[in-house]
């Protein structure tokens, strides 16, 4: 039970006095995961109003590829990515490997199929009178498919979170293509990782409660967001 | 059911049920470093042991922080490290019983071929790592805690570099960011990471043998300073005190010790080669 108490109450402590380098550690995080969710977001949320709001011909084709990339573990594309850009890899004079950037490669792979399966989910959530009236009322194309957009931005908002929730938390891509090096690619993942094979628990379990309030404050600013759109 | 066949039955259920007790208290858990692990030594040493005397090792590989770490929570029956200053505080403290000293090879520092330190054919790691200091080269380090840091360490001290650390007990070199690299990753993938920076290490040879033979795509990396006193690198073995944690086997733990130094299990330790290198001298035995 000490052992317990000890880890938390030391937790806090460098939680509270703002230590150095568990501020560098979120920085590197939060700055890899918010690029990876906006590069992401850019590509995955037309993608998916396209394959719902248009009439795509092999449609149900499209969405199932999605819904199979969502399960792609994030070894296998960190090993993916990893083989391209290694120094014997073909990309491999750009010397990406083991930099932010990588990082962000990896991530940005991981979560534009989710964007857009979610997004693919919202759109064709919205109800398809919404569409006929916007048309009715002479809407051109564009007019009509900002209507059916704007009626589903909470869901698309909700896609974005979760790939940022996805990111932020996930470990195989980072430690792959990052290589966890101190100031530069270490993130809250893995230098959890790290302090647990060092045997010393205290920063791992500070950066998961930064990690937690993280996830935390990002659900109650979705849920405020949500509650003012509706009243 | 006839009142013959009931008692087959138990008997063979109460045989089963002894056999599966005896097997486990013939079963010991030791935490070890990567090194030792990746080496390939104990897929050697462990079977021989389990023909000689029934005990079972589970090894769980991990920096040697960590492995240490296991002994003091008793997660463990024993400890097979290479760090002797730690070694000891942890028999000082009374988690540990004794330090055996099992066997030693020795620490190298690889590096690129075109070697832009000019390191090759230095003896003085702490020289070599000046060397490498004063040209800004790319090094990296484990960064995690276990043995070889503790080296690494060592041997920044002893190299005259102006030192920093925010992060006690680590130091490492005034103004490095940008060639200083820590990793926080177990020696393969330190290893595997400098090959792809052409960047500096501080390994242990058997890992290095290991790495740069026995994969498919060879490293290319190779050794540049070798051979300094200052760069012996002995192992230890220490059973987990039973007055600390009373769960554990340490009368097993100890009859696995006894065969390591024993004659048998030292003369399997200095047999053991990888692509016709010898990887480790036993220390038992010469005392």
């Amino acid at each position: 039970m000490s052992f317990f108490v000890d880890s938390f109450t030391s937790a806090f402590r460098l939680i509270w006095t703002l230590d150095p380098e568990l501020l560098t550690i979120v920085r590197v995080s939060l700055s890899v995961s918010c690029t990876a969710t906006v590069c992401a977001a850019l590509v995955g949320v037309p993608t998916g109003f396209i394959v719902a709001y248009g009439r795509l011909p092999g449609k149900r084709a499209i969405i199932t590829l999605l819904n199979t990339l969502l399960a792609l573990p994030t070894v296998v594309i960190g090993l993916l990515v990893y083989t391209f850009i290694s120094r014997r890899g073909i990309f491999g004079h750009l010397d990406l490997l083991y930099t932010q950037k990588a990082m962000i490669i990896g991530q940005f792979i991981l979560i534009v199929p989710l964007i857009a399966a979610l997004t693919v989910a919202a759109v064709s959530r919205v109800d398809e009178r919404y569409r006929n009236t916007a048309k009715t009322l002479g809407a051109n194309a564009w007019q009509t498919a900002l209507v059916v957009l704007r009626e589903g931005r909470f869901g698309i908002a909700a896609a974005v979170i979760s790939a940022f929730g996805r990111v932020i938390s996930e470990i195989g891509i980072a430690m792959m293509l990052g290589g966890n090096i101190k100031g530069f690619t270490r993130t809250m993942t893995t230098a959890m990782a790290l302090e647990y094979d060092k045997g010393a628990f205290t920063l791992a379990v500070a950066l998961g409660m930064v990690l937690m309030v993280l996830s935390l404050g990002m659900n109650i600013v979705f849920n405020l967001i949500q509650g003012k759109a509706l009243r | 059911m006839t009142i013959r066949s009931i008692s087959t039955y138990l008997l063979i259920l109460l045989s089963l049920t002894s056999s599966l007790a005896l097997a486990e208290d013939m079963t010991l858990k030791m935490s070890t470093t990567t090194s030792t692990e990746a080496s390939g030594l104990l897929d050697v040493l462990l079977p021989a042991l389990e023909q000689d005397t029934g005990i079972k090792v589970k090894v769980i590989a991990k920096g040697t922080g960590a492995a240490i770490r296991d002994g003091i929570d008793g997660n463990v029956d024993l400890v097979f490290v290479h760090d002797p200053e730690r070694e000891e505080a942890f028999v000082q403290a009374g988690y540990g019983t004794r330090r055996y000293a099992i066997m030693h090879n020795d620490f190298v520092i690889v590096g690129p071929e075109n070697d832009p330190a000019g390191i090759k054919g230095m003896t003085n790691g702490a020289k070599a790592l000046q060397q490498i200091a004063a040209t800004g080269a790319e090094f990296i380090s484990r960064g995690d805690d276990s043995g070889t840091h503790a080296k690494e360490q060592a041997l920044w001290q002893a190299s005259g570099v102006p030192l920093t650390g925010t992060e006690a007990p680590f130091v490492y070199p005034e103004n490095s960011k940008g060639w200083y690299l820590s990793v926080g990753q177990g020696m393969g993938k330190t290893l595997t990471l400098a090959d792809e920076k052409l960047a500096y290490t501080l390994t242990d040879r058997g890992t290095y043998i290991k790495y740069a033979y026995g994969r498919d795509i060879p490293i290319e990396i190779s050794i540049l300073c070798e051979g300094g006193d200052e760069l012996a690198n002995p192992y230890g073995v220490i059973p987990v005190h039973p007055d600390k944690h009373p769960h554990v086997r340490h009368e097993r733990a100890e009859q696995m010790v006894q065969w390591l130094i024993s004659a048998r299990g030292q003369e399997i330790i200095a047999g053991y080669r990888l692509h016709d290198q010898q990887l480790f001298f036993p220390d038992a035995l010469t005392r």
